[in-house]
């Protein structure tokens, strides 16, 4: 056929690599890497030695701790990181050039650590096992952002979901005293509101960031509003029972990982679950096939006979349960007890990790842990008690957000129809 | 027999117009039902009523034979009439597999997709059909050709027996709506039946077993392809005779008033749109620009008319370098720009015509003096316009938006070719317009030419391109792949050069398939 000779479509895409960018990041490990020597190197004393722990105390089979000796390591690491700097000057590493920019930002942070544990010990299974529990909420914020907007509907309101749920399940749970009900309760308040944001959104079209910012700043004053008036006044509605965490036989036994993975809590099991059940449901299923058609053109939907309205709603509350579910996290996973906005953006960083996940569950999973990481190593050096005020550290996170979403993150595939109300002819 | 589908007395208003009037139209099984008519005649209304997506005001439906009250999309597909949109249906980052599987998908136990068995049903259909695909490919990977097979596909893999093609060439290249038509001919003698929506003439003629026309909501006809001809059908669609034919004396270029060098520009996503380009434009000659729409033509008219910035190469006009200039720079060095979409770009809708016909040179004299508007003289000119230029519209105070696409073109055209130009840059001047309003557009270009303007006329219609141009330049990917004469020119060549075939193999294949119908004239 004629026609066949255009098997392929025109698009090309300008190639020439900007030197620019080239410049900038050689330049930016150079900068690292006298950042190691500067800071980290110069302060260290040269008999120090960095004892990373391996397991903790609970751990049946106990095993010796990491011991570096700083000043040479941060040496090393420091030569690495200007090797890779002038290669990427002289030559650059082309399309390879953002994987090395990940491995020397990780051997910044390496360096850190060996800085922050020399003449000390860090258990390294503990900033592990921190870093997965404060991915949870993240991670969690990116499943309930990834539901939303694959189906077509921008959902910021996931910080004020969270923090309603936050709030609703340490009530719930403090009054029947039951983790259970106060999680069920949870679920159902981000339900609740995620249809408010559905209705707002779907049936009457309002601009869908409007919406989302009413949400949470309706959440956020609500909630301060009952617990400054009830719950700060009355302690026993403040006293949810927890979820404990939970080890799993034989596998909680291996050394390391097993401390690091199979001893937790319930809801860093459910975040490893719902990523595998979402990361299936939308990929393998009918029901995502449909979700990510109505968010990718929901007129091609509609013309099938696929309800686009009925699938956003389902989609939106289905986002609103997960954000509600990670609410309870911060009171029945991890303080015991509401704090006036004790989410603290995470809601936000959610979204930020979906979109550095590529709206995939399993890509927000990556992200989720890369700030979890941020958040842990910010709690963890409080303890070590290194010369940096805890202000700049309790930051981190944040820091690693904007840095993620203004410099490293190339251009994903948005869901074309994501923000855009359906109407129907 | 009875007809597969019969519509009886169709009625649909929309505020203030009557779009379908008491239409009756029958469609035998197996044949190939044409509806021809304007823009805005209301063939997509009706077509929508029976799809579904409209509620008629008055009349019937039947499908072969009994009563079918149609509520939704879904009805239509469960009753087997399924349609090939104009704007295809497709999504872009789904494979073709899961396009056509989506809404009917075949399960594994438990609930999963079986992306396998439905890429088997989709291998039959492409084999039954001839319509060849490969099921695993993206959407977006795929020529547009292509894609309209996988939407016929998508009909088929739901068992339709009544489809409706919505202005299917549209998008098409020659070579390629002639292999739709091989496609359409395959399907109704399988016992398919088809409708088929389209203001082409030539493919009416072509293809259908019978015809009719729809004149402002109203049914003309039918006929059949035997009793009429181009213009019989053109009179039929408009209401009166139309001249088909351009009376055109040969072009007498002087010298360059548009040069274009070693061109690149980019797209919105960065991709390369316009590929090392370089042309000419000559004083008193219109050169075409021929190509499959999304082949670089959009930019390389924003590029030449500065409304898109340039990565690489040089823009003169008149000798004068005008790379980087911004638009207003090109319309006072004389350059009149008919955009390719006239609302987005050519017109500010909620203006009225009378400001709309001043928005090149609104502050300049004699429509401004110092900083205040002569409303005077703007309401002087819009009221000479209106009359030179026929625009049809209640008075110089309506807003343009209110006008028919056909006016709101000639707005444009009263306004770029009422100043004294050397440049006119003409980017698809006709689409979506009325024959008439055609005529009057074409002969207002032509007129330009012979005063000695210099013409850069981009459109993807191939008739119009053929019968304007003195040169023929085609684009594909991006690039300048030949340029031709029009002596040269058939229609032929030019959608060979389209689909991306070399010059040199395109002469040769025209010539191999020009000895060989001599051979077979010979031997009978």
């Amino acid at each position: 056929m004629a026609s066949t000779t255009n098997s392929q479509m025109f698009h090309k895409t300008f190639v020439r690599e900007s030197p620019v960018r080239q410049r900038v990041m050689g330049a930016f490990f150079l900068l690292l890497a006298l950042s190691i020597w500067f800071f980290f190197a110069r302060s260290v004393d040269g008999s120090a030695i960095a004892s990373f722990g391996l397991s903790t105390f609970q751990a049946k089979t106990q095993l010796d701790p990491w011991n570096l000796p700083a000043l040479n390591t941060l040496y090393v690491l420091a030569i690495v990181c200007a090797i890779l700097g002038g290669i990427q000057l002289s030559r650059g590493f082309k399309k390879y050039t953002n994987a090395v920019l990940a491995v020397v930002v990780g051997i910044f942070v390496f360096g850190f650590l060996v800085w922050a544990t020399a003449g000390k010990s860090l258990n390294l299974v503990g900033l592990f096992n921190t870093t997965l529990s404060k991915a949870v909420p993240i991670t969690l914020g990116a499943l309930s952002g990834i539901l939303c907007e694959r189906s077509g509907v921008v959902n910021i309101a996931i910080e004020g979901m969270m923090l309603s749920g936050a709030m609703v399940s340490a009530l719930v749970g403090s009054l029947t005293q039951s983790a259970w009900l106060g999680l069920f309760a949870a679920v159902l308040t981000g339900a609740l509101l995620a249809y408010v944001h559905g209705i707002f959104s779907i049936k009457y079209k309002t601009n869908q960031i409007i919406s989302g910012t009413v949400i949470n700043i309706f959440a956020t004053g609500l909630t301060s509003y009952i617990s400054a008036k009830f719950m700060q006044v009355y302690p026993a509605l403040n006293n949810p029972p927890t979820f404990g965490a939970i080890a799993i036989p034989l596998l909680a036994d291996i050394p390391v990982i097993g401390e690091i993975f199979f001893v937790n809590n319930l809801f860093v099991f459910a975040m490893f679950i719902f990523i595998i059940i979402l990361q299936i449901a939308l990929f393998q299923t009918r029901w995502g096939l449909r979700v990510r058609a109505v968010g990718e053109h929901p007129k091609a939907a509609d013309t099938l006979g696929i309800d686009v309205f009925k699938t956003r709603y389902t989609s939106v509350i289905l986002g609103g349960m997960m954000a509600g579910f990670a609410g309870a996290y911060f009171t029945l996973g991890s303080a015991g007890r509401f704090d006036e906005v004790m989410t603290a953006g995470r809601g936000f960083i959610g979204l930020a990790a979906m979109i550095f996940g590529n709206w995939i569950p399993t890509g927000g999973r990556a992200a989720g842990l890369l700030f979890g990481f941020a958040d842990g190593l910010a709690s963890r050096m409080a303890i070590l008690g290194i010369a940096i005020p805890s202000q700049f550290l309790l930051m981190l996170p944040y820091i690693a957000t904007m840095i993620v979403l203004a410099g490293v993150i190339g251009k994903g595939h948005v869901p074309a129809a994501d923000g855009i109300p359906y109407e129907k002819e | 027999m009875t007809p597969v589908l019969e519509l009886r007395g169709i009625t649909k208003r929309f505020p203030g117009v009557l779009a379908n009037d008491h239409i009756d139209l029958t469609l035998e099984q197996g044949t190939i039902h044409a509806l021809l008519g304007e823009n805005g005649a209301g063939k997509t209304t009706l077509m929508n009523i029976l799809y579904g997506l409209y509620k008629p005001d008055e009349g019937e439906i039947f499908v072969n034979g009994e009563p079918f009250r149609v509520q939704s999309p879904s009805d239509a597909i469960a009753r087997g009439i399924g349609m090939v949109h104009q704007h295809f249906m497709l999504i872009p980052v789904f494979t073709v597999t899961e396009n056509v599987m989506l809404g009917e998908e075949s399960l594994k136990p438990g609930g999963f997709l079986d992306r396998e068995a439905a890429a088997r049903r989709i291998r039959e259909i492409s084999t039954q059909y001839g319509l060849e695909v490969n099921p695993d490919s993206y959407i977006k990977d795929l020529p547009v050709g292509v894609q309209q097979r996988v939407e016929i596909i998508k009909l088929l893999y739901r068992n339709a027996n009544i489809l409706i093609f919505d202005e299917p060439t549209a998008v098409l290249t020659p070579q390629e709506a002639d292999e739709l038509f091989e496609i359409m001919r395959s399907l109704t003698a399988q016992g398919k039946s088809i409708i088929f929506i389209t203001h082409k003439l030539r493919e009416v003629l072509e293809v259908a077993d019978i015809i009719t026309v729809i004149r402002r909501g109203k049914v003309i006809g039918p006929v059949t392809p035997a009793e009429a001809d181009q213009s019989k059908l053109a009179a039929m669609m408009v209401g009166r005779e139309v001249k088909l034919e351009l009376e055109k004396e040969p072009a007498r270029p002087k010298e360059a008033i548009l040069k274009v060098e070693n061109l690149i520009v980019t797209d919105e996503t960065h991709q390369v749109a316009v590929d090392d380009v370089s042309f000419e434009v000559h004083e008193g000659e219109i050169l075409g620009i021929a190509g499959v729409q999304g082949n670089g033509q959009t930019e390389l008219v924003e590029a030449v008319t500065g409304m898109r910035d340039v990565e690489d190469g040089k823009v003169f006009l008149m000798g004068k370098d005008v790379t980087h200039a911004v638009p207003r720079k090109f319309t006072e060095a004389g350059t009149a720009h008919i955009p390719e979409d006239r609302q987005r770009d050519g017109l500010v809708l909620p203006f009225p015509v009378m400001e709309n016909l001043m928005l090149c040179t609104y502050y300049l004299p004699p429509f401004a003096r110092r900083a205040i508007i002569q409303w005077d003289y703007v309401m002087l000119n819009a009221t000479r316009l209106v009359q030179e230029y026929d625009i049809r519209t209640p008075s110089i105070f309506t807003a343009a938006g209110s006008l028919s696409g056909g006016n709101q073109q000639k707005v444009i055209v009263a306004r770029e070719l009422s100043r004294p130009i050397h440049l006119l840059v003409a980017a698809q001047p006709t689409r979506g317009l009325d024959v008439g309003s055609i005529e009057y557009i074409h002969s207002q270009i032509l007129k330009r030419r012979d005063e000695g303007v210099a013409v850069l006329l981009v459109s993807t219609e191939l008739d119009e391109i053929m019968q304007l141009s003195d040169r023929i330049a085609v684009m594909y990917r991006g690039k300048i792949t030949a340029t031709v004469s029009a002596e040269e020119a058939t229609k032929e060549l030019i959608g060979l050069l389209m689909a991306g075939t070399p010059l040199e193999d395109a002469r040769q294949q025209i010539q191999k398939k020009a000895t060989q119908s001599e051979k077979i004239g010979g031997a009978n």
